[in-house]
């Protein structure tokens, strides 16, 4: 099932870079994908035992996730021109570094709350340690709204939902 | 129009990236200069997407961007590997350790 | 020059055939400019910002933003015609911000962690103060 998705992927991958829809190129595409699926398809997707369906369902809700962090990034923005260009803002800078521990368990959803961490307002993160996250903070009020966990709960909504029935 | 647009951008990114400029000339540390590389790189990508408008051929030069974003990305991971005095994570933890033993 | 004025010259330019279709070119232009003044943010703060991982902040953020409306902007600038290249071009260019938005945010936290287990300590806030304070007495 898996070498399947990941042949599919590679392929729409080719036909969006190449951009030409005769056979010879087409042709070429199936038969680099083959190889390519053949030799490396055990990289992607290290847990196997989930369903097909269960992949998408994690895909719909990765989708609906990416407004909500777009928006994010869009005051994270705000806050940095704010920051950066006015003297109100140069005298609430207050660096600091926090540290937490994360309920989540696989790497990928690991990376996804890091990089979420980075685009949001505020924060960036410095070294993540197994569960124990270091953080880098710019903001008092911003730290506060970290420590509640808002954005872990959207992580944990989308790649892992049974950690959270559990809570 | 279109032209008279991407040149526009295409000047405001060149002034804009003056400061960042400054940046990389004055850094204190290595890993600032790395950083206004990184973010130079990014907007070059921009840059050559804007050329390919003023050339007429976006199809070729957005390759070109892709290629360059990516060489880019390689090359901030390389550094920061490099640049790093590569001790491990243990070592670091028995470090802290220590720290902490000798405040206590 | 006011918006008024832009958009008069803009439909002098449909006029002319110069431009293929309008309210793209117009979105197109707007968040051009949009992510040229994120850009501005990022710039300043990379100038102003006290220490390494505050300018990371403006850095990592800033860039991911400004890049991503700047491309998206150019991406519906060049939509000329609805034909498949011309939505193969606008794919490809959310492909590359598609690309940007998952690689900026790494490489930021790879040179953050770099520079931390490089022993170079953050500044804390009495820090910034102590700063300021020297900076005061310098004038």
């Amino acid at each position: 099932m898996y070498p399947i998705i990941i042949f599919l992927l590679l392929m729409l991958n080719w036909v969006i870079l190449s951009g030409k829809f005769d056979a010879f190129h087409l042709g070429l595409g199936v038969i680099s994908c083959l190889v390519v699926t053949w030799i490396s398809q055990d990289l992607l997707y290290h847990d196997r035992r989930k369903g097909i369906g269960e992949r998408l369902r994690e895909a719909g809700a990765f989708i609906q996730y990416l407004p909500w962090i777009t928006w994010e990034v869009v005051k994270a923005n705000l806050h940095v021109f704010k920051l950066a260009m006015t003297k109100q803002g140069q005298e609430e800078m207050s660096p600091r570094v926090v540290t937490f521990e994360t309920y989540l368990k696989t790497d990928f959803a690991k990376f996804v709350l890091a990089n979420s961490i980075t685009l949001t307002p505020g924060t960036i993160t410095m070294l993540i340690r197994g569960d124990v996250f270091h953080i880098h903070t710019m903001s008092q009020f911003l730290e506060d709204d970290l420590l509640t966990g808002a954005i872990e709960r959207k992580v944990a909504e989308v790649f892992e939902p049974e950690v959270l029935s559990k809570k | 129009m279109t032209e008279w647009f991407a040149m526009v951008m295409g000047a405001g990114l060149f002034v804009l990236m003056i400061p960042i400029i400054y940046r990389i000339f004055k850094g204190p540390t290595g890993f600032d200069r790395i950083l206004g590389v990184n973010v130079i790189g990014t907007k070059t990508a921009v840059l050559l997407v804007i050329i390919g408008t003023l050339y007429g051929r976006v199809e070729m030069f957005v390759d070109f961007a892709l290629t360059y974003s990516l060489l880019n990305f390689v090359a901030a991971i390389v550094v920061s590997r490099y640049l790093n005095r590569t001790i491990s994570l243990k070592e670091m933890e028995a470090r802290e350790k220590a720290k902490g033993g000798a405040k206590a | 020059m006011t918006d008024h004025s832009m958009i008069c010259l803009l439909a002098a330019a449909v006029e002319n055939g110069e431009v293929g279709f309008l309210p793209l070119k117009i979105i197109g232009f707007a968040s051009g400019v949009v992510g040229l003044i994120f850009f501005l943010g990022t710039a300043v703060g990379m100038v102003r910002f006290p220490d390494f991982y505050t300018r990371m902040h403006a850095a990592g953020k800033g860039d991911t933003l400004s890049t991503m409306l700047m491309l998206g902007g150019f991406g519906l600038v060049t939509m000329e015609d609805f034909s498949v290249g011309s939505w193969l071009l606008l794919i490809k260019i959310l492909a590359v911000i598609l690309f940007i938005y998952l690689t900026t945010p790494t490489s930021s936290h790879a040179l953050m962690r770099a520079a931390f287990e490089d022993d170079e300590m953050p500044m804390t806030e009495d820090d910034l103060k102590k700063s300021k304070r020297k900076g005061k007495r310098k004038k």
